[in-house]
């Protein structure tokens, strides 16, 4: 390969001298791509270097851009944040005739999250269709759609779809434009307006941790870095003038945990599993049954089915209710349309 | 007409013209003072701005669920308000509209002023201003903001050019002008291009300024089009509107020339200029501005009779709020007050008077602001889903001060480049007034 492709130099140059004889501007343009050809073939002995796949299989890659390892907290668990769990499709199931209201899958949301009480990952909603219909309470995640409004109008791809369905924000890069909120159906999107609620006692690490560096105390600087890196999985801390949103607890899935909410909640009303598996495990009685047949059989839907966003959530109608809606909490839905 | 000057008669007119339009240029006391106290709001209001980069866009009044408010109903105000300079130049000057000529320049500012502050507005909404320099680094074709960016910019652009040809003549002649500074001399020399006037450098001109011309056309029409999409791009009840782009355009129009008249009445009465933006333009324009409107009232009609008829659930609770709810006195008085009054007004010549159509038009840009007020905050009071289990301050849109005063400067940032503008360069061209005064080449009489 090294003789043909000098071969093909000298052959170039000739051809280059002669062109250069008649025209000199197309002289300078061949000239640009010799020195190109020089320079790619050049870098083809030095800067390509070997790397093993996930396959287990040895191949060649520029060195650029490859070479160097993670150097990082942040950016190894904004790269792992992007690619997702491997294999997986995660999706929920919200048995609605169970939801009594409890708040409890918000209360765990919140803490996990740092979240102030009008924030909302989760929230659950007082619905009534219509006037003669059963009133009934929601929680309301994140959709996770496969076809998420959210992503395509993110002008910085800081909001993202991961391939196991998780739609995910990294907030070292989200320019607060809030476009997203806008195109968001669900309403599933909050911002920091102001300090988020823990943002004193980051900042307070965030010095403990540049002395410990400074000192060249590198054991304990290394478990307090854990507490100031910003987890794109777990979207803490959270940053001000940015966008957070329910994660599906993307943290806690990484560790083959449940969802936050799912794990908290006292009646049985979330089912979290993987759709490749064809299985989802209730988050109170830890039975695991079919997604396939609990859907069927409880005639399952998603919100908003006409707006073609596809998400992930799966809700259980409000039928044989578990528990009767208190008659003082019924609301007129005002407030939307 | 032409030709049947004598000479002397051509250079006692051109002189005539040169010293009238060339008074208002340079710095005399009234400018000194309209830009101190100019300088001293905009102080005030960035003040304000310190407050949010500081605290956070909390001190502004958006909460979660209207998460755009006065801010992106101003940016959309001020790209509206720009289109001005493609109505003037290049659909009624390629139309062969030889009246515009002295309104032209005009026009050209006004939209330099509000597409270039445009892009400053966009920026007072971002929660994270310092990182702007993300949307070019990792900008994602597919969102329509990385094609507003696109389009403001060379809207921006090609406005400048726009601006800048039609200097080039009036230019040359400013340096050759012993009554004006001498560094100022040597800066409209530099500028001219070593412009002479010949017959040859003239063809160029034209031919320049006619490409120019048609170019920003699709380019005008790109920034308000996409500026709609940012809405209508949504699934939202409101903003889900397929008659966006077009229903922009035209209010846009509306808006725009409302500028154009308040500016030109503006420079006629201190500039002294009652003989070249006469009341024969007001008439004109004022026709002009009956034209836009009624496409837009059509538009309107559109936007408003279609799902109105139908009233399908979440359309209805929309309609209700905007007619007959929280925004209905403010959506009446904008469809009255800003835009069927005029219409009606306009109608009748007498109305079509510099100091009526003054009046009428401060309206028309106040009823196009709330306009847009209304376009953008409605929406976002009612989503799909029911607001629920946050404070009250999240339901309802209240603008705070800080935010009010964000906005002041950025008209304040119009009003200086408008102002700037006109006091170094001629508001109205020279070389063209000349023109059509059948002198042909007023470089070899000066």
């Amino acid at each position: 390969m090294e003789d043909h492709s000098t071969n093909n130099n000298n052959s170039r140059r000739d051809f280059l001298q002669k062109v250069g004889l008649i025209a000199s501007g197309t002289v300078m343009g061949g000239a640009a791509m010799f020195a190109g050809f020089k320079f790619e073939t050049s870098k083809k002995k030095e800067s390509r270097i070997k790397a093993l796949t996930a396959e287990h299989q040895l191949i060649e890659v520029e060195a650029e851009g490859h070479s160097h390892p993670v150097e990082d907290m942040l950016t190894e668990l904004q790269l792992q944040g992007r690619e997702g769990i491997p294999d997986k499709r995660w999706v929920m199931v919200i048995d609605l005739a169970k939801c009594r209201n409890a708040r409890q899958c918000m209360k765990a949301c919140q803490g996990a999250h740092e979240l102030r009480p009008e924030q909302h990952h989760i929230n659950v909603l007082q619905m009534q269709d219509s006037e003669n219909t059963a009133p009934y309470f929601m929680p309301k995640p994140c959709q996770h759609c496969d076809n998420p409004p959210c992503v395509s109008v993110c002008p910085v791809d800081a909001t993202f779809k991961r391939p196991d369905g998780i739609v995910l924000i990294d907030n070292e890069r989200c320019i607060g434009c809030r476009f997203c909120v806008a195109a968001c159906p669900y309403s599933a999107r909050i911002f920091h307006w102001n300090e988020p609620l823990k943002e004193q006692e980051y900042k307070e690490n965030k010095s403990k941790y540049s002395q410990m560096i400074a000192e060249g105390k590198q054991e304990e600087a290394k478990e307090l870095e854990k507490k100031v890196t910003y987890d794109v999985e777990l979207n803490v801390p959270q940053r001000r003038g940015t966008i957070s949103k329910c994660l599906f607890s993307a943290d806690r899935l990484r560790v083959g945990q449940m969802p936050y909410c799912v794990s908290a909640c006292p009646n049985g009303v979330y089912y979290f599993g993987d759709e490749n598996e064809d299985a989802v495990t209730n988050g109170t009685t830890k039975q695991t049954v079919r997604l396939s047949g609990l859907l069927r059989d409880n005639a399952g839907y998603r919100l908003m089915e006409e707006l073609g966003t596809k998400p992930r959530v799966y809700y259980l109608p409000p039928k044989n209710r578990l528990f009767p809606f208190p008659e003082e909490t019924l609301i007129t839905n005002e407030h939307h349309s | 007409m032409e030709n049947h000057f004598t000479l002397e008669q051509q250079k006692e007119s051109l002189h005539k013209i040169t010293s009238d339009l060339i008074k208002p240029i340079g710095i005399n006391r009234s400018f000194h003072l309209w830009m101190g106290f100019l300088t001293l709001a905009l102080l005030g209001c960035l003040y304000a701005y310190y407050l949010q980069l500081r605290d956070g866009l909390g001190v502004a009044g958006i909460r979660d669920y209207v998460s755009w408010g006065m801010y992106i109903a101003n940016f959309v105000f001020f790209v509206a308000s720009s289109l001005i300079g493609m109505l003037i130049t290049a659909v009624l000057g390629l139309s062969g509209a030889k009246w515009i000529s002295p309104i032209a320049r005009i026009s050209e500012i006004i939209a330099i002023g509000f597409a270039a502050i445009a892009g400053l507005v966009i920026v007072s909404d971002m929660g994270r201003p310092e990182r702007l320099i993300n949307v070019f680094i990792y900008g994602r074709i597919q969102s329509p903001i990385l094609w507003d960016v696109t389009v403001v910019t060379t809207y921006v652009l090609i406005s400048l050019i726009l601006l800048y040809l039609p200097l080039i003549p009036d230019l040359a002649m400013l340096s050759r002008n012993q009554t004006l500074p001498k560094w100022l001399r040597k800066a409209y020399e530099l500028l001219s291009i070593n412009w002479k006037g010949t017959a040859s450098q003239y063809e160029i001109l034209h031919k320049a300024i006619k490409i120019m011309a048609i170019l920003i056309i699709p380019v005008a029409l790109a920034i308000h089009t996409v500026t709609s999409w940012l809405f209508a791009s949504t699934a939202r009840v409101g903003w889900d509107s397929t008659i966006f782009g077009p229903y922009f355009v035209t209010g846009a129009f509306v808006a725009g020339t409302g500028f154009l008249i308040i500016a030109m009445y503006f420079f006629r009465k201190n500039y002294k200029l009652h003989d070249y933006i006469t009341e024969l333009h007001f008439d004109k324009i004022g026709k002009i501005l009956v034209l836009v409107s009624l496409v837009y009232l059509y538009f309107n009609i559109n936007e408003f009779l279609v799902p109105g008829y139908k009233m399908k659930s979440h359309e209805a609770v929309h309609l209700r709020e905007l007619m007959a709810g929280n925004h209905a006195w403010l959506f009446w008085g904008v469809q009255i007050f800003g835009l069927i009054l005029p219409i009606v007004l306009l109608l009748f010549k007498k109305m079509r008077k510099p100091l009526p159509m003054f009046i009428i038009s401060i309206f028309i840009v106040i009823g196009s602001w709330f306009k847009r007020y209304l376009i953008v905050v409605p929406t976002q009071e009612h989503p799909f889903l029911p607001i629920q289990n946050v404070p009250d301050n999240f339901i309802y849109y209240q603008p705070t001060l800080i935010e009010g005063l964000i906005t002041m400067a950025s008209f304040i940032l119009v009003l200086m480049i408008v102002t700037i503008l006109s006091k170094v360069f001629p508001i109205i061209p020279i070389w063209e007034t000349a023109h059509e005064k059948g002198i042909h080449e007023p470089e070899k009489l000066s």
